[in-house]
């Protein structure tokens, strides 16, 4: 049975072009949204960083308030986290899982267009606030009890505990259809020690995410009771515990950095071996320390609480379980580097960036396990050593590691090379750029600044040191303005990619660039983990499909679901229940809708 | 189309996979719930306490419902997977019926305790209390409206023996707040 694809051919008019987009449930199609939505988030927590950066660019600056600079750093580190970072991986699960594992698309495609659809309208909730003076600003992690209401009067937290609710569902959703999409969805033959790594280390975050989510829901939706309804789960006076909420959020937190961090070790697990034309070394190590570092991560919450004095046997396990965590960390680098010891390397922009990442998160690989030693945290904790610390990894590690999946795989997404040339300025600048602003924080915060505060005095001494911090950021916010430059120079004149540009290993390079929309003309079988480089590792792919392939026709009811949610989260923002019903009734309609269509997978 | 479409790696049923780690999310979920209640047990700087307001033995009644919906359920199953539609009918409404008359106990509990003085706000009890009993409450009205949903299915001829994958998905939903709530009824109820 054929069934008719919708394309958004040039010759559709705009409206059935925007609906095409709306209703896709094509799994390339909702990784290009999820790509471009979160680059813009990416982008405006990148403006924050620089209104903050330009704030502290010498003593006694007054560019912004004390309240708006609250505003600030929270929304930078919310946003760089929940709809930066994360979706941004996502855009790679989406795009590159079914290509890597040989599917046609994900388990539950409307399931997947469900996540985006919440996700894109939750980060423009969280981001509304601004336009109605309101941001969050008590952080990211919202330390109870700056969030109640009795210190905490007005909108400002109410957009932050609905809408990382909101985001929280994606998430969830996304994980399981991640989960069943890796562990049932794999051609003939890929088994599972045959996946990339890529694959494997997003199956591993799917299920960090799966069960970390809720403990940051529960801890949310008690926050939510107090402040709508009354409850005492972190009232003092009442004899609840602010600790409470430190734990919850602890118990998420510390495996989402793991969240944030496992798809881009995958990244470059990918395309360390393909541009050192070599197999990944020791792939097996590499996929069981990802298994340990997820199960260490449920583990080592408290290191993020050393301050509060969990008393001496708790403190050393906590920090224990720290060191022990480093250990599979510093086997995959290891891994990576003798992966490229001996290898034909070309140093690509891809290969830069892995590169990049090696370097990058080794720094803040070392100053994490200072951290886990707690008298040293003690003295580090709440200054901007910590700020360099995570910037390190997050920045140096995960977002790099995501540029190089970028350059790896833009040619596939999109049939068309980015610049080299362009693409290497863009490295440079942010590799330049990124130590110009985080290495000095090491020492702005050695030497006594603390995070979180609006301004600092001269006497200090520290204005030097936060000025080439200052320009450091800058030099980065350059380097994202030449990528946005070559993204759009390749539109129109990057080189045609062809199949496999880069000579890669793995299932998505044997069929075309950008793929058809059923991926695999014919699902082929895997004899190999390296299925392009060995001798009759797969069956072969037509170009063309011997016979008609299903496609899944779209589906309007996930983005009406989606729309019921925020409008309720919306409803809760004006205290009107009748707005908050009016969202739930949208969303049973939108969900009976969904389940009672004829949609064949 | 293809045969390959419908193949799995595990030979499991996507959408039952997926209902799986459902479950494990939801795990993590109730016992946060559970873990604060307990954190928080015997810290209310005012009453009235579990001892002083808890019914046991109604509790245990609205209990015994619960679990006879679990044996409904598993003969709800059975029916539809046989091709039976009359008793996939009277089980699945029964089912939902039991499902309901839990929810018409808690009704009552909830009322009974907000006239006794116990509300969300009056102490770390109620607020723990209310939120976790409440949440699986919602838990199982959205199980009684799933179910609702199947019976008017098999109303319209729509739920065949191969639909039985659907029934057996929300038995397993339905069996898994079953078993929560034998864990919150231990922890709230009999270990007060």
């Amino acid at each position: 049975m054929a069934t008719s694809v919708m394309e958004h051919t040039p010759s559709a008019g705009l409206g059935a072009r925007v609906w095409s987009w709306i209703t896709t449930t094509d799994h390339k199609r909702i990784g290009v949204l999820y790509g471009v939505t979160a680059f813009a988030f990416f982008l405006i927590g990148g403006l924050e960083a620089l209104l903050i950066r330009l704030q502290l660019s010498h003593s006694g600056n007054t560019v912004v308030s004390a309240q708006t600079y609250n505003e600030l750093f929270t929304m930078h580190g919310t946003t760089m986290v929940f709809l930066a970072v994360m979706p941004l991986s996502a855009a790679f699960f989406n795009f590159v899982i079914p290509l890597q594992i040989g599917a046609r698309d994900v388990a539950f495609p409307r399931l997947n267009a469900f996540s985006y659809w919440v996700f894109l309208l939750g980060g423009l909730f969280l981001n509304a606030s601004f336009l109605v003076g309101a941001a969050p600003n008590a952080g990211w992690f919202g330390y109870a009890n700056l969030t109640s209401s009795q210190y905490s009067p007005g909108h400002h937290i109410d957009f932050w505990v609905l809408g990382l609710q909101v985001l929280g569902i994606a998430s969830i959703a996304a994980g399981i259809n991640f989960i069943v999409t890796i562990v049932n969805m794999r051609a003939p033959g890929m088994r599972l020690m045959r996946m990339p790594v890529f694959t494997w280390m997003s199956l591993v975050t799917q299920f960090i995410i799966v069960t970390a989510f809720p403990v940051i829901t529960v801890a949310l939706v008690f926050l939510m009771f107090d402040r709508y309804f009354g409850t005492n789960f972190y009232q003092v006076a009442a004899g609840g515990d602010v600790l409470l909420w430190q734990h919850l959020f602890w118990l998420f937190g510390h495996p989402e950095v793991y969240i944030l961090i496992l798809p881009a070790m995958g990244i470059i697990s990918d395309v360390i071996p393909t541009f050192s034309r070599k197999p990944l070394f020791g792939y097996a190590v590499v996929v069981y320390s990802g298994l340990l570092i997820a199960v260490l991560g449920w583990g080592v919450w408290a290191h993020h609480m050393f301050q509060v004095g969990l008393g001496p046997i708790a403190e050393s396990v906590f920090a224990a379980t720290t060191m022990m965590i480093a250990i599979p960390t510093g086997v995959k680098i290891f891994n990576w580097i003798a992966t490229m010891w001996g290898g034909r390397i070309r140093f690509t922009t891809a290969m830069l960036f892995a590169v990049g990442f090696i370097a990058m998160f080794i720094i803040g690989g070392l100053s994490g396990v200072m951290h886990s030693s707690p008298p040293a945290d003690l003295q580090q904790t709440d200054t901007y050593f910590v700020v360099a610390h995570f910037h390190y990894v997050l920045f140096g590690g995960a977002m790099m590691g995501i540029f190089a999946g970028i350059y790896y795989w833009w040619p596939k997404v999109t049939g068309r090379l980015l610049s080299e040339g362009i693409g290497k300025t863009h490295f440079w600048l942010t590799i330049i750029g990124s130590n110009l602003a985080f290495f000095p924080m090491h020492f702005i915060g050695l030497l006594g600044m603390p995070r979180r505060i609006y301004t600092y005095d001269a006497a200090l001494g520290l204005d030097t040191l936060n000025l080439v911090s200052t320009v450091g950021a800058f030099v980065m916010g350059t380097g994202m303005l030449v990528f946005v430059f070559n993204v759009l120079w390749s539109r129109t004149r990057g080189q045609p990619a062809g199949n496999d540009p880069w000579g890669g290993a793995t299932l998505e390079w044997s069929i075309s660039s950008p793929p058809p929309a059923y991926n695999f003309s014919v699902i082929p079988e895997v004899r190999s983990r390296m299925p392009l480089w060995s001798e009759n590792g797969m069956t072969p792919v037509p170009a063309v499909p011997p016979e008609p392939v299903h496609v899944p026709p779209g589906s309007f009811w996930p983005a009406l679901a989606a729309t019921g949610i925020i409008v309720a989260a919306v409803g809760a923002i004006l205290k009107s229940l009748l707005v908050v019903l009016g969202g739930g009734a949208v969303l049973i309609v939108a969900i009976y809708a969904w389940a009672l269509e004829p949609f064949e997978v | 189309m293809t045969a390959v479409a419908h193949h799995t790696s595990t030979g499991l049923d996507n959408r039952k996979l997926a209902f799986w780690m459902f479950i494990g999310s939801e795990c993590l979920l109730f016992g946060s719930l559970i873990s604060t209640y307990l954190v928080y047990q015997g810290r209310s700087v005012v009453g009235p306490t579990p001892e002083e307001i808890l019914d046991i033995p109604l509790t245990s009644i609205s209990t015994f419902v619960l679990l006879m919906s679990s044996l409904a359920m598993v003969l709800a199953l059975a029916a539809v997977t046989r091709g039976d539609r009359r008793w996939s009918r009277v089980w699945l409404l029964a089912t939902a019926a039991l499902g309901m008359t839990f929810l018409g106990f808690q009704a009552y509990e909830f009322t009974t305790f907000v006239h006794e003085g116990l509300t969300l706000k009056t102490n770390l009890f109620g607020s723990t209390f209310f939120v976790l009993t409440g949440t699986h409450g919602a838990h199982v009205a959205v199980g009684v409206l799933w179910l609702l949903t199947l019976f008017v299915r098999s109303l319209q001829g729509k739920l065949g023996p191969d639909k039985a994958i659907n029934v057996e998905i929300t038995g397993l939903y339905w069996h898994f707040v079953d078993v929560v709530w034998i864990v919150i009824f231990t922890v709230v109820y009999l270990l007060s």
